[in-house]
């Protein structure tokens, strides 16, 4: 019996799509923009009923620029460093108002919008506390691999070798030197009770477990992999199939994390090379074939471990 | 000889400054008006053994620059605002621990997010006083891209012979204008060295112990002595100590070896302030429009002088007063809503010849937003 049984929500399926909008068009976002078609599924997926708490970055800079904004629900831009601990804020306090009378309504789903580094370098710290402290909020990290808001900066979600503009190309740099962050991994780690990966291009999948994490009591962290024409050099046509081929390469694999036991879905027998996954984008055009080999040993290497984690869930099941 | 020619941004200038001044250790995080620099360091500095780090926040920046410093490295950051705002706790740390290190701020509009893309001046008392305690600090500033390039190596030379942060203060406009530099040749710029210690290996090494002349000679960190570094009131070893007599050493000698020597540390330029009955002071790139105006109303025969701050920090308040004795009334260019006006109503013999003519709406301030509040002030009308 697999952990996902156990968790009660409300599936969405593609017979009964939610028609609510929470993202009005004509947002400023790039052509092929990842993390705007991934917010606006995940959206979908909660409703109307839902409070926004969005940390500096491109989902804020093009969804409100002056004087219009894109939300359709009560949004709130904060700092870089803190979007968690002002979810934490929001969240104690109704909390607080529910428990004295003076609010009614105790559906309402608080999410915390950031990306990769509002989330895995700058928002980390106030991250990690509100998990810790068990703030019944959702985290949706929107994740495209560098600082794309200021000009293609490196992340410490950039991957290993990827160019961004402070790991530049050249006889003394050839592009980041350090392996990237592993996010979902971290957080499971924090022992919430839900925590999952998704992409743009899985959308039945991201609404299912955007509606998971509400379903859950107590904080869910979402990891959606969100392609990036601009940062990633590549035409803006390519993204959803850049998010599809990184899911068949095993280079971004697709699980969830409940209650602490891993569920691994969707991954192939039969994997791509990582290849079919660079030769897509212009910040890896100057890798080697040794680059590429050292990656594909590293990919290999998670997707055992994650199916070993799962192996070891499906035995342990019951125990305490 | 042919001269090393650039046509190149205001935050390139400072990269190349620093380059020249001796910087090998930049650390940073990108925000915007900022981003180029540490954008230009990430591709110069490896070519010539540097170090760029791009830390996870500004909080780190600031600390890497200092740990950096510390180990005998000329080390820099450069941030906005926000960013300017987290470095501020340990901004005391290193004025308090006298670690030489420059810290640049390209100012945008603030509080808080602000205005991201365009230009202001509104960190200038952020720069004085946005660590807690007291505190002095050295702030300069510049109007255009030769300068700049005097100044930021005159940053980090201040920042070696008074062991002590110096914020290097651009704005949005600067930072962002493309405008002609001349590189200068080596050594047409004097660039001030680490002053290290003659006390031999093995022998007591006193951090904090001043020599005759004021300054501390450093060795460096992990390097042939042991000694002790915190944030704490300390003796001359580095000691944490709650004596009152220490204490009470310690602020002023932090105090006093930069306040003590505003004349030594004032950088400006004048233009026409002989028989000038009108006085602009300005600084930064607003400065630009105040000498554009003084120029062009020096044509039509009215004596307008501009008197361009560089040091903005300590405030040089008896230049600011000599130089202003004789005009019938000095107005202050500034875009933000009066921070160095305030210094020189303080200074001026009397203060209410001192007016303020500034922008704060995000645009930057132009001549003929000057010559409008000037011909106001002279009850001549728009």
């Amino acid at each position: 019996m697999k952990a996902d049984k156990h968790l009660e929500f409300e599936k969405i399926t593609a017979k009964a799509l939610p028609e609510f909008e929470a993202l009005s068009p004509g947002h400023r976002a790039c052509p092929g923009c990842g993390e705007m078609l991934a917010l606006r599924q995940a959206l979908k997926g909660l409703g109307p009923n839902t409070i926004v708490v969005n940390a500096t970055g491109c989902i804020e800079v093009v969804s409100t620029p002056f004087p219009q904004t894109a939300w359709n629900i009560p949004w709130m831009h904060v700092a870089f460093e803190n979007a968690s601990a002002v979810g934490s804020g929001v969240e104690a306090a109704r909390r607080a108002l529910l428990r004295k009378g003076r609010l009614t309504d105790a559906d309402t789903t608080i999410v915390v919008v950031g990306g990769d580094g509002g989330t895995s370098d700058i928002g980390f710290q106030s991250l990690s506390g509100a998990l810790e402290r068990g703030h019944n909020f959702i985290y949706l990290c929107f994740d495209n691999e560098a600082y794309m808001n200021t000009g293609v900066q490196r992340s410490s979600a950039t991957p290993e070798f990827a160019w961004t503009t402070t790991c530049p190309l050249g006889s003394a740099s050839s592009g980041k030197t350090h392996k990237k962050k592993d996010l979902p991994r971290i957080m499971a780690a924090h022992d919430i009770p839900y925590v999952a990966t998704a992409t743009p291009a899985h959308p039945l999948d991201l609404m299912n477990k955007v509606r998971k994490g509400a379903a859950v009591k107590g904080p869910a962290f979402i990891h959606i992999f969100s392609p990036c024409p601009t940062g990633w050099r590549m035409p803006a046509e390519r993204s959803i199939e850049i998010a599809k081929v990184a899911v068949k390469s095993n280079i971004y694999p697709l699980y969830e994390v409940i209650h602490g036991e891993y569920v691994v879905k969707r991954n192939s027998k039969n994997p791509l090379p990582v290849s079919e996954y660079f030769k897509l984008q212009g910040r890896f055009k100057h890798l080697t074939a040794q680059d590429v080999r050292t990656i594909q040993d590293r990919v290999d290497a998670t997707m055992d471990r994650l199916l070993s984690y799962a192996r070891l869930s499906d035995d342990t099941k019951g125990r305490p | 000889m042919t001269q090393d020619i650039k046509f190149i941004q205001g935050n390139e200038v400072c990269v190349e400054a620093a380059l020249y001044a001796g910087l090998d250790f930049f650390a940073g995080y990108p925000i915007t008006p900022s981003s180029e620099i540490a954008e230009h360091m990430a591709v110069r500095l490896p070519g010539i053994g540097g170090k760029f780090l791009q830390m996870e926040d500004e909080i780190s920046s600031i600390c890497a620059i200092t740990g950096a410093s510390l180990t005998g490295h000329k080390a820099m950051t450069a941030t906005s605002g926000p960013g300017f705002s987290l470095m501020q706790e340990a901004l005391g740390y290193a004025i308090m621990t006298e670690i030489p290190c420059v810290i640049t701020n390209v100012q945008r509009g603030g509080p808080s997010t602000g205005l991201p893309t365009h230009g202001s001046q509104g960190d200038v008392n952020q720069a004085r006083w946005g660590t807690h305690g007291d505190h002095a600090i050295i702030a300069l500033t510049a109007s255009n891209h030769q300068d700049l390039f005097q100044i930021t190596v005159e940053a980090f030379n201040l920042a070696e012979t008074y062991r002590t942060p110096v914020i290097l203060l651009l704005d949005e406009m600067l930072g962002h204008m493309r405008e002609k530099l001349i590189i200068p040749k080596v050594d047409e710029i004097p660039v001030v060295k680490r002053l290290r210690t003659a006390v031999p290996d093995g022998v007591d090494f006193h951090p904090y112990l001043p020599r005759e002349d004021g300054r501390l000679p450093m060795s460096d960190f992990g390097d042939k002595h042991r000694y002790n570094v915190t944030g704490l009131y300390h003796d001359m070893w580095g000691f944490p100590t709650s004596d009152p007599q220490v204490i009470h050493g310690l602020i002023h000698h932090l105090m006093d070896k930069i306040e003590n020597r505003v004349e030594q540390l004032t950088r400006y330029k004048e233009y026409f302030l002989e028989d000038a009955e009108v006085i602009l002071i300005s600084y930064g790139s607003s400065a630009r429009s105040a000498l554009h105006i003084v120029k062009n109303r020096r044509k039509r025969g009215e004596r307008l002088g501009l008197l361009e701050l560089q040091t903005l920090w300590p405030f040089p308040a008896g230049l600011v007063r000599r130089k202003t004795r004789q005009a019938d009334f000095v107005a202050v260019v500034e875009m933000n809503m009066g921070q160095i006006v305030d210094e020189v109503k303080k200074v001026v013999d009397q203060h209410k010849r001192v007016f303020l003519v500034n922008r704060v709406d995000g645009g930057f301030i132009t001549p003929e937003n000057i010559k409008d509040m000037i011909r106001l002030i002279q009850g001549r009308g728009v």
